[in-house]
């Protein structure tokens, strides 16, 4: 089975609303103030969505992620470096979790 | 603007400082290509099918949801759900592509338009970190979005030929690979204590609401939150000055 129509109309409608949403975003962005509460909220987006993303995942209930979450902001303030930090992270979160389990 | 156009080396230098800059999300976004590869073979994907949805949808978040919703019966495929399902998880694409407005002059919008196609939460940060430092272009975002793309194509098809050979992403510590990314990215965007405020309303608002409800609306809803709380507090501040 290569394919069906069913799956196409499927794939092809979530990309046409993905890329509508994108668009829209960059082309109301045109029409809002330049600074104002507007701006100052444009400004505060980017921190406050990756605050957001991260935060459920830091505080999961298990202290595997909170030590992990904290090994990855040690790394990153001590060494700027975003790989070190992620591998820091990938690396505490794998060890707390075999230390837990055993 | 002009001075990148005249000079087509500074465009390639900018095209390839967003691959470099992207480089290690592309590891994390690798991960979950893998990931996502074995569990759409296991809903039932063809490799078409595969190969269609990474290059056309080209979404994380929403291709995971949608393997949860596939059936591998076509005439059962629920459409206006993952439809719906997609909509609503990268409504979020809302607030990330308003703040790429400014890399691209009124002449070139439609041409940035179609570029937030390749606009992914990892080149994003990448880009909106390197703007809040005076530099980042639409050519850095591309250059992120190149490699992210790629990154995500490969390995949904490695992943796919893999089969159930990866099956837990958490067994190998990989599923914190991005929490830990986008941790490290926010720390480098501390710009003083007047992020700390919105920073943690965003975070409790997201951690209430993914307890409340299912899917990626607590990205939606604390950062909605956190940065009204922010322009709220800032504005704030200004009106108390003058």
């Amino acid at each position: 089975m290569l394919t069906s129509p069913e799956a196409v109309a499927a794939i092809l409608g979530m990309a046409i609303v993905t890329m509508a949403v994108k668009m829209s975003g960059f082309l109301l962005a045109d029409r809002l103030p330049r600074d104002g509460f507007a701006a100052a909220w444009l400004r505060h987006i980017p921190g406050a969505v990756l605050a957001a993303l991260v935060a459920p995942a830091v505080v999961t209930g298990s202290i595997a992620e909170a030590v992990a979450a904290a090994a990855t902001g040690v790394v990153f303030l001590l060494s700027k470096n975003l790989f070190a930090a992620m591998a820091a992270g990938v690396a505490t979160v794998y060890v707390v979790r075999l230390l837990i389990a055993g | 603007m002009t001075e990148i156009a005249a000079n087509p080396d500074s465009r390639t230098d900018q095209f390839l400082a967003g691959v470099r800059a992207c480089l290690p999300v592309a590891i994390s976004i690798a991960a979950y290509g893998l990931v996502w590869g074995v569990l759409a073979r296991g809903a039932g994907l063809s490799v078409l099918e595969v190969m269609m949805m990474s290059a056309l949808v080209f979404a994380g978040s929403a291709q995971f949801v949608a393997l949860d919703l596939w059936t591998a019966t076509p005439a059962a495929l629920p459409i206006g759900a993952l439809v719906l399902a997609a909509l609503i998880i990268n409504l979020r694409y809302l607030l990330l592509t308003a703040t790429l407005r400014p890399l691209y002059s009124d002449k070139s919008r439609v041409r940035g338009a179609l570029s937030m196609y390749l606009v992914t939460d990892e080149n994003w940060a990448m880009t909106v970190a390197a703007m809040s430092r005076g530099q980042g272009s639409a050519a850095f975002l591309m250059g992120g979005g190149v490699l992210a793309w790629l990154a995500w194509m490969c390995t949904n098809l490695i992943g796919y030929g893999l089969g159930s050979a990866i099956d837990d992403p958490t067994r190998w510590g990989l599923d914190f690979a991005f929490t830990a990314t986008f941790l490290a990215l926010l720390l480098g965007m501390w710009k003083g204590r007047s992020d700390l405020i919105p920073w943690l309303v965003a975070a409790l608002a997201a951690i209430v609401t993914s307890r409340l409800i299912d899917g990626s609306w607590h990205i939606l809803v604390g950062g909605i939150v956190g940065s009204l709380v922010g322009a709220f507090l800032e504005t704030r501040k200004h009106a108390h000055k003058s």
